[in-house]
């Protein structure tokens, strides 16, 4: 890792993306006191990591995605338990903490189940609730979604924003999926080569790299591609044409209005997806 | 620390409750730990009846000697045998997940696993220590009884150190479990006999280097009323535990610069 550089404000949820090996989970590693970096300063909620572990560990949370922090062959409210003592959480706020995450994230089916027999999503929803129980102000998530299936991941995005939303923790989270950047994040880091690359607004990002919006048109009847200042025509199959432009749309609308008979139109945002590729590829 | 206790004794707790629910698994996991202890058990009966000395002690004496190591290794065992699972922690970054909790590693580490089976292993040496004090004649007093209740915790501390110790090089090497295996069940080996019948280099490095004599050697010439066939200073008779407090604090400070040294895995 080289010349990473960042400042995050309490209360932000942060997206932190790069391709595979790029250096995000070692980032994380130095937030949360595990790996001490070589050069360089780091400091989390005021507190060296590596020197402080200990006293940083009462004030964060953290979860690995591909790691188990909860006890295998326990029932899973029993590892609940144990993590109450091992941070010293009273009673009484463990008691309204766990009724809330029983709540939000469904836990009850399965609260006495031992882990090593919950599905991938059940467990994760325990891995949640393990890194929360403490009330920590802040939260790192090294790849929480991966290998979810889609409600699964839902319900993760949505337990997120309510605990960033409704309770202020900051959320620092790595991951692989675009989705869960584009529906959980505004501030977006990308890191490839161990090198920060992008440090910004979602939507700066999608106007700096220019991905184009696309206008599907549908006409009354096919004709040749159509000649339309500012934009150009990607595709045609029939009646339906495929429209590059950047901009805004109105003005464009009404020139492909003016120049053939419009039957239907929608209007697709820059995908991420698409975004990052090209940042990837560019930074290299 | 009564607090760690506490919760030491929570997360052990927890595990035996786990463990006790599949109650015949449990049952025949314990025996067998007891059986295979009893085969060594059957080695040691074999060297007793073909000799009747080892060096200047009787075979009885022996036998207390090979108790109280084999008892205490037992209950060490219990308590951190686990350690050799964690080599493999280190290397998948599993490691991880104890840094990111506001208590100290290697009492996590500790706490981390506990197989009850294992006390199938002390009966062993439970079974030769009762057939050593019923037939040696040693004059009990209040001195002798303190020394061996004192004994067993002070051998604990020692041979948890060396097994602590040896787990550091998990840090440095990818495998450092066979080396470390040396040490600690090879320790268990050499503590089971009095030193005096090894050659004098080992002596010395069982004395000085890992401090395996004080185990059960000097205790055991105090208990037994021997002279000391190596003719050392008495007061080392008495100095077990605070030989094993030291090796406790090196096994301690070890541990922290080895930390320090954790790369963790995955990118």
């Amino acid at each position: 890792m080289k010349d990473i550089s960042f400042h995050v404000e309490r209360g932000e949820l942060l997206g932190y993306l790069g391709p595979n090996g790029a250096g995000k989970s070692t980032t994380i590693k130095m937030l949360t006191g595990i790996l001490v970096p070589s050069s360089g300063h780091v400091s989390v909620a005021g507190l060296d990591p590596s020197k402080r572990r200990i006293e940083l560990a009462k004030r964060i949370g953290a979860m690995f995605g591909q790691r188990v922090q909860l006890w295998w062959d326990l029932p899973l409210i029993d590892s609940f338990e144990l993590l109450r003592h091992i941070y010293k959480v009273p009673a009484d706020r463990y008691r309204t903490s766990l009724a809330r995450f029983r709540d939000v994230l469904d836990l009850d089916p399965f609260l006495h189940t031992p882990v090593r027999q919950l599905s991938l999503g059940q467990r994760i929803r325990g891995e949640l609730t393990a890194s929360m129980l403490h009330e920590p102000e802040l939260l790192f998530l090294d790849e929480p979604t991966i290998g979810l299936d889609v409600v699964a991941k839902q319900r993760v995005r949505d337990f997120l924003i309510e605990i960033n939303r409704d309770r202020g923790v900051t959320v620092l989270l790595t991951t692989h999926d675009l989705g869960d950047i584009e529906r959980l994040c505004r501030r977006l880091l990308v890191i490839d080569h161990g090198a920060l690359i992008w440090d910004g607004e979602i939507d700066d990002l999608k106007e700096r790299y220019g991905a184009e919006r696309l206008l599907i048109v549908d006409l009354e009847e096919a004709v040749p591609p159509l000649q339309i200042k500012g934009a150009r025509v990607e595709k045609v199959d029939g009646p339906r044409q495929w429209l590059r432009f950047r901009g805004p749309a109105a003005e464009l609308t009404a020139r492909v209005a003016a120049s053939a008979r419009l039957v239907d139109l929608q209007i697709t945002e820059p995908d991420i997806e698409e975004i990052v590729r090209r940042i990837y590829s560019g930074a290299r | 620390m009564v607090d760690s206790v506490f919760l030491w004794r929570r997360l052990v707790g927890a595990q035996i409750r786990s463990q006790l629910q599949y109650r015949t698994s449990f049952v025949l996991d314990a025996f067998s730990a007891f059986l295979i202890s009893f085969i060594d058990f059957l080695a040691v009966l074999v060297i007793f009846h073909n000799t009747k000395q080892l060096g200047v002690w009787s075979i009885r004496e022996v036998a207390f000697v090979y108790a109280m190591s084999s008892i205490s290794f037992a209950l060490t065992d219990l308590l951190v045998g686990h350690f050799d699972q964690f080599p493999q922690k280190v290397r998948d970054g599993n490691f991880d997940i104890l840094l990111v909790r506001p208590r100290g590693t290697l009492f996590q580490l500790i706490g981390s696993d506990f197989q009850l089976r294992r006390l199938g292993k002390a009966l062993q040496g439970t079974l030769v220590l009762l057939y050593a004090v019923g037939s040696l004649t040693i004059p009990w007093d209040a001195g002798r009884i303190a020394i061996l209740v004192v004994m067993v915790p002070t051998a604990i501390v020692i041979f948890g150190s060396v097994w602590t110790i040896g787990s550091c090089l998990s840090f440095w090497t990818t495998d450092g479990g066979e080396f470390t295996n040396a040490f600690t069940y090879g320790g268990n080996f050499l503590a089971q006999y009095p030193i005096d019948i090894f050659s004098s280099w080992l002596r010395r490095f069982l004395a000085y280097i890992v401090p395996l004599a004080f185990v059960c050697y000097f205790p055991s010439l105090y208990i037994l009323d021997k002279p000391d066939p190596l003719e050392l200073p008495r007061l080392l008779e008495f100095s077990s535990p605070v030989v094993a407090l030291l090796t406790a604090c090196v096994a301690g400070l070890t541990w922290r610069f080895a930390v320090r040294h954790y790369r963790s895995a995955g990118g």
